[in-house]
C-alpha cells in the first residue's frame, strides 16, 4: 500500500466523524429554533379530507359538531383536541385564548366526563368558538390523535393542512399557523 | 467541612489541575525534560483527590438533606431511604456528569499507579491527554450543569426521586457502565500518545491491552447489569429494545471488543498497528458521544435527561475538539506507522482479523440503525423509527460467522496454521455442536434461532475442548495435566472462559426467542394456561407502602397438577409523584423464568376483573449469567503475569535504551 492511499484511507474517518458532527450541529441548532423535534409524530391524515364524525356539545356550551359542518364554513378553523385531566391542556389555556382574536377554534373534549370539560374550559373563559365531547375517543382515533393537547388546521371544504402535538401558543401560531392561512 | 461551597471549589480546583496536567508534560515531553514529564503522576493524583473531595461534598449534601442545593432539592426527599440518597446523587444529569469526570480522574490515578513500568514520556504523555479530557468535561460541569448551583429561598423538602430508580440494580448500573465507558479513555490517550511519539510496536500493544480488557469487562457487566434492570423492573417482558441509549452502550462494546482482539495481534505479530490505533480512538469516541448526545434530545428514546440544546452545543463542541482533534492527529501520522507482520489468512492472526471485519460490521449496522431517524427527519423532515425487525434481520446474519470463527479461532496457531490439523483438534467439539443441532431442531423453532443455539454450542464446545487439549486432558498423566493446568497462561483461561460466556449468552437470547406470553382478564380463582402450565389468581390485596399504596396478587402456578410456584406481583402507586409501578414476579429455575404482572382491576364486586400479563421466558437468566462469565474470563486474563510485569519491563529499558 503506497503512502498516498494510506493517508486517504486514514482521512476518511474524520471525514466521517466531520459529516455526523455537522448533521448534529444542525439537528441542535433546529432544535433551538423549533425547525426539528426529534419527538414530532407525524399524522398521516395532513392533506387528507376530515373523517366524518357526530358528536354531541357539553353542559351549558350548545350543541356539538359534525364534520358537515366543519366543512361547510369558509373561514380556516383550528380544531384543538384537549381534556380537563391533561396539564399541558391546562398551560395551553392562556395561549389558545390569544390565538382565538385571530381565528375561531373548535375545541374536541377528548375522553373527559362532560361536566369536568365543561367547568374546566369555562373557569377562565372559553377560548372556542364551537365545543365537543368525543366521550369515548372514537373520533380521535380516526383523526390519528396520539395524545393530548393535539391540534389541526382545517382549511374551508374540510381538507387538514396542518398538525401539532404541542401546546399551542402565540409563537407557534406566528410561526407555524399564521404563514398558512395566507395561501388560502 | 463537606458543604456545597468547598465542592464547587474543589471542581474548580480539580479543573484547574487539569488543564495544568494536560499542558505540563505534553511541553515537557517536547522539550526532552524528565522533570516536567515527571510532574504528571502527582498532578494526575492531586487532580483525583480534589475531584474526590467534590463528589464526597455533593454526596454529604445529599445523605444531610442540603435543600439550598437545587439538585438535591430536585432530586432527593428527607423521606427517601439512605442509600438512595447516596446513590441517587448520579441518578441526575448533573451528579452523573461529576461521578463521569470522577471515574475519569481515578483512570488518571490508576495510570499513575500502575503505569510504573511504562517509559516516562510515553506515561506523562498518556496522563496529558487523560488531563485534556477531563479539563474539558469539568469545564462542562462547571458551566453549564453545576451540580453545586444553590437555590434561594431553600425549598423545605426535596420533589424527590422517580420510584422507577428505586432499584438497588439501577442504583449501581451507571458507576459501572460509565467505568466502561470512561475506562475507554485509557486506550484512547495510549493511541493518541503514540500518534504523538509516531511509534506503536508489540511493547505498545502489551501496554494498551490490559486497560481496554478492564474497561471492557466493566462495560460488558454494565450493559448486562441494565438489560437485567429493564427485564425484572420495567415489566414489559423484554430485556432489550434497540433503544438509542442501549446502543450507545452497544456501539462501543463492539469496537472495544474488536479491540481487545486486534491489541493481541500488535502484541504478537505487530500487525494492524494503524488499525488497533484507529479502533481505540473511535471506540472512547463512541463512548463519549453516545453518553452525552442522548442527553442533548437529538436521540429520540424512552430514557429520559433532561434535554438542553444548550448543553447540548457545548458538548458537540467538545466532541469536536476531542474526536476531531485525535482524528486528525490520526489521519496526519498513521500513514507513517509500518507494519512488520506477514499475514496468512488461515492462521489465529488471520482468524482476528476477521473477528475484527464482523464485529465492525455489526457496529456499522447499529450505527446505522441508531443515526437513521435522525438524518432521515433532518435532511428528507420524514419521520421514521427504526426498530427491532431491521436490527434482527441485520445483525444475526453477521453473527453466524462470528460464532463460527470464535470456535476454529483460539485453535489456530499463529503465522499459518495447516487446517487438516486445525481441524483434527476440533473434531469433539463439532461431533458435540451436531448434537446441539439436533437439540435445537427439537427445541427451537425458526431457522436463525436454530443456526445461532447450534452455533453456540459449538462456541462453548471448542473453547472447553481447547483448553482441555492445551492441558493434555486424555494424553498425559493425571500428575502432568495438573502441571500443565497450572502453567497454561492466565490469559488463554480468559479467553476460552469469555468465548464460553459469549456461547451462554447467546444460548440465552435463542432461548428468549421462544418465549410465550399472554395477557387476560381473570376474576379471582379463575385459570388459564399458557405453554403447559396452568396460571389462577389466587386472591389480590391492598396495601399501604411506605411511601406507595399496593395491590398485590396472588398467581398459583400448577404444571400437570402439582404446585410449581405461587408469584406475587404487584402494581404500585407511587402518590407523592402519582406514578404507577410495577412490581414484576420472578420464579426461575435458571432453564426457563415464569414472569408474572398484575396491571388493572376493572368492575366492582363480584364482577371484578384484574388484568394479568402471563410470560414464560425459557433461557432467560443465561443471558446476563453469559455477560459475567464474559467479565470474569476478561478479569482472569487480566490477572496474566506477562500483563504485569516482566515483558513490558523488558522492552522498555530497551526503547530506553533506543531513546
Amino acid at each position: 500500500m503506497n503512502a498516498t492511499r494510506r493517508g486517504i484511507l486514514t482521512a476518511v474517518p474524520i471525514i466521517g466523524a466531520g459529516v455526523l458532527g455537522v448533521g448534529f450541529w444542525r439537528m441542535l441548532s433546529d432544535m433551538r429554533s423549533g425547525a426539528f423535534d426529534p419527538r414530532a409524530v407525524k399524522n398521516p391524515n395532513v392533506g387528507k379530507p376530515i373523517p366524518s364524525f357526530a358528536m354531541p356539545g357539553l353542559p351549558g356550551l350548545g350543541d356539538g359538531f359534525t364534520d358537515a359542518e366543519l366543512k361547510a364554513q369558509h373561514r380556516p378553523v383550528l380544531v384543538n383536541f384537549f381534556a380537563s385531566w391533561c396539564i399541558p391542556c391546562v398551560a395551553e389555556m392562556p395561549g389558545l385564548r390569544a390565538i382565538s382574536r385571530n381565528m375561531p377554534i373548535w375545541g374536541i373534549a377528548y375522553e373527559d366526563k362532560p361536566e369536568n370539560a365543561s367547568a374546566f374550559i369555562q373557569r377562565d373563559g372559553s377560548p372556542y368558538a364551537r365545543v365537543a365531547s368525543d366521550r369515548h375517543g372514537r373520533v380521535a382515533i380516526d383523526w390519528g390523535v396520539t395524545g393530548v393537547p393535539e391540534s389541526f388546521l382545517v382549511a374551508p371544504g374540510g381538507r387538514i393542512i396542518w398538525h401539532g402535538s404541542a401546546a399551542l401558543d402565540p409563537q407557534i401560531y406566528e410561526a407555524e399557523i399564521r404563514p398558512r392561512l395566507a395561501g388560502l | 467541612m463537606f458543604g456545597p461551597e468547598q465542592g464547587h471549589f474543589a471542581l474548580a480546583l480539580a479543573c484547574v489541575l487539569a488543564l495544568v496536567q494536560f499542558a505540563v508534560p505534553l511541553w515537557g515531553a517536547n522539550r526532552r525534560d524528565a522533570r516536567l514529564v515527571g510532574l504528571a503522576p502527582y498532578l494526575a493524583v492531586s487532580q483525583l483527590i480534589a475531584l474526590g473531595y467534590s463528589f464526597l461534598c455533593l454526596v454529604m449534601c445529599a445523605v444531610s438533606d442540603d435543600f439550598s442545593v437545587q439538585n438535591v432539592a430536585a432530586n432527593s426527599a428527607v423521606s427517601k431511604p439512605l442509600l438512595y440518597k447516596i446513590t441517587g446523587v448520579w441518578g441526575n444529569h448533573e451528579g452523573s456528569v461529576l461521578l463521569w469526570t470522577l471515574i475519569l480522574a481515578i483512570c488518571g490515578g490508576a495510570v499513575s499507579l500502575f503505569g510504573r513500568n511504562l517509559p516516562d514520556i510515553l506515561r506523562g504523555r498518556v496522563l496529558a491527554i487523560l488531563g485534556g479530557v477531563s479539563a474539558g468535561f469539568q469545564m462542562f460541569c462547571l458551566l453549564t450543569s453545576d451540580p453545586f448551583d444553590r437555590v434561594f429561598p431553600a425549598p423545605m423538602d426535596g420533589q424527590g426521586m422517580n420510584p422507577l430508580l428505586q432499584d438497588p440494580g439501577l442504583a449501581f448500573h451507571p458507576p459501572i457502565l460509565y467505568t466502561g465507558y470512561v475506562g475507554f479513555a485509557v486506550p484512547f490517550a495510549f493511541a493518541v500518545a503514540a500518534l504523538i511519539e509516531g511509534r506503536v510496536d508489540a511493547a505498545w500493544g502489551r501496554w494498551v491491552r490490559p486497560w481496554a480488557v478492564a474497561a471492557w469487562c466493566f462495560l460488558t457487566c454494565g450493559i448486562a447489569l441494565g438489560s437485567w434492570w429493564s427485564y425484572y423492573v420495567l415489566g414489559w417482558g423484554g430485556y432489550w429494545f434497540w433503544d438509542p441509549v442501549e446502543n450507545a452502550s452497544l456501539i462501543p462494546w463492539l469496537t472495544g471488543t474488536a479491540l481487545v482482539h486486534s491489541a493481541i495481534v500488535v502484541e504478537k505479530r505487530e500487525g494492524l498497528k494503524i488499525w488497533t490505533v484507529l479502533l481505540a480512538i473511535a471506540t472512547f469516541s463512541f463512548s463519549l458521544s453516545g453518553t452525552f448526545l442522548v442527553r442533548s434530545g437529538i436521540l429520540n428514546s424512552v430514557h429520559a435527561f433532561a434535554n438542553d440544546p444548550a448543553r447540548g452545543v457545548f458538548i458537540l463542541a467538545l466532541l469536536a475538539i476531542v474526536i476531531g482533534g485525535s482524528l486528525a492527529l490520526f489521519a496526519w501520522r498513521a500513514p507513517s506507522l509500518t507494519s512488520t507482520g506477514l499475514f496468512s489468512p488461515i492462521s489465529r492472526e488471520g482468524s482476528l482479523v476477521l473477528n475484527n471485519i464482523l464485529l465492525c460490521s455489526i457496529c456499522a449496522v447499529v450505527v446505522t440503525g441508531t443515526m437513521y431517524p435522525p438524518f432521515m427527519q433532518l435532511l428528507a423532515g420524514r419521520t421514521i423509527s427504526v426498530g427491532k425487525p431491521f436490527f434482527d434481520a441485520a445483525t444475526i446474519p453477521l453473527t453466524l460467522p462470528l460464532l463460527l470463527a470464535m470456535g476454529v479461532g483460539t485453535a489456530l496457531p499463529w503465522k499459518r496454521a495447516q487446517l487438516a490439523r486445525t481441524f483434527s483438534h476440533l473434531y469433539a467439539a463439532a461431533g458435540i455442536a451436531a448434537i446441539g443441532l439436533v437439540l435445537c431442531f427439537w427445541k427451537l423453532s425458526g431457522v436463525l434461532p436454530i443456526a445461532c443455539g447450534a452455533l453456540a454450542i459449538w462456541v462453548i464446545a471448542a473453547s472447553a475442548s481447547d483448553v482441555l487439549r492445551r492441558i493434555g486432558m486424555g494424553h498425559t498423566s493425571a500428575q502432568g495435566v495438573w502441571e500443565r493446568m497450572k502453567h497454561l497462561p492466565r490469559s488463554s483461561w480468559g479467553a476460552a472462559l469469555a468465548h464460553i460466556g459469549a456461547g451462554i449468552t447467546v444460548l440465552g437470547l435463542c432461548g428468549m426467542s421462544q418465549a410465550q406470553h399472554a395477557i387476560v382478564e381473570v376474576h379471582i380463582g379463575e385459570t388459564r394456561s399458557l405453554a403447559g402450565d396452568d396460571w389462577t389468581l389466587l386472591d389480590v390485596h391492598d396495601y399501604i407502602g411506605p411511601n406507595y399504596k399496593a395491590m398485590q396478587a396472588d398467581i398459583a402456578i400448577r404444571h400437570n397438577g402439582k404446585l410449581v410456584t405461587i408469584l406475587h406481583p404487584e402494581k404500585r402507586d407511587f402518590t407523592t409523584q402519582s406514578q404507577t409501578t410495577t412490581e414484576v414476579a420472578i420464579h426461575t429455575n435458571f432453564i426457563t423464568d415464569l414472569y408474572g404482572v398484575v396491571g388493572d382491576r376493572h368492575g366492582k364486586g363480584k364482577n371484578t376483573t384484574y388484568v394479568l400479563r402471563l410470560h414464560r421466558n425459557p433461557l432467560a437468566p443465561w443471558m446476563w449469567l453469559g455477560g459475567l462469565v464474559m467479565a470474569i474470563g476478561g478479569a482472569f486474563s487480566l490477572s496474566d503475569r506477562r500483563m504485569r510485569i516482566g515483558a513490558p519491563k523488558r522492552a522498555a529499558a530497551r526503547n530506553m535504551a533506543r531513546a
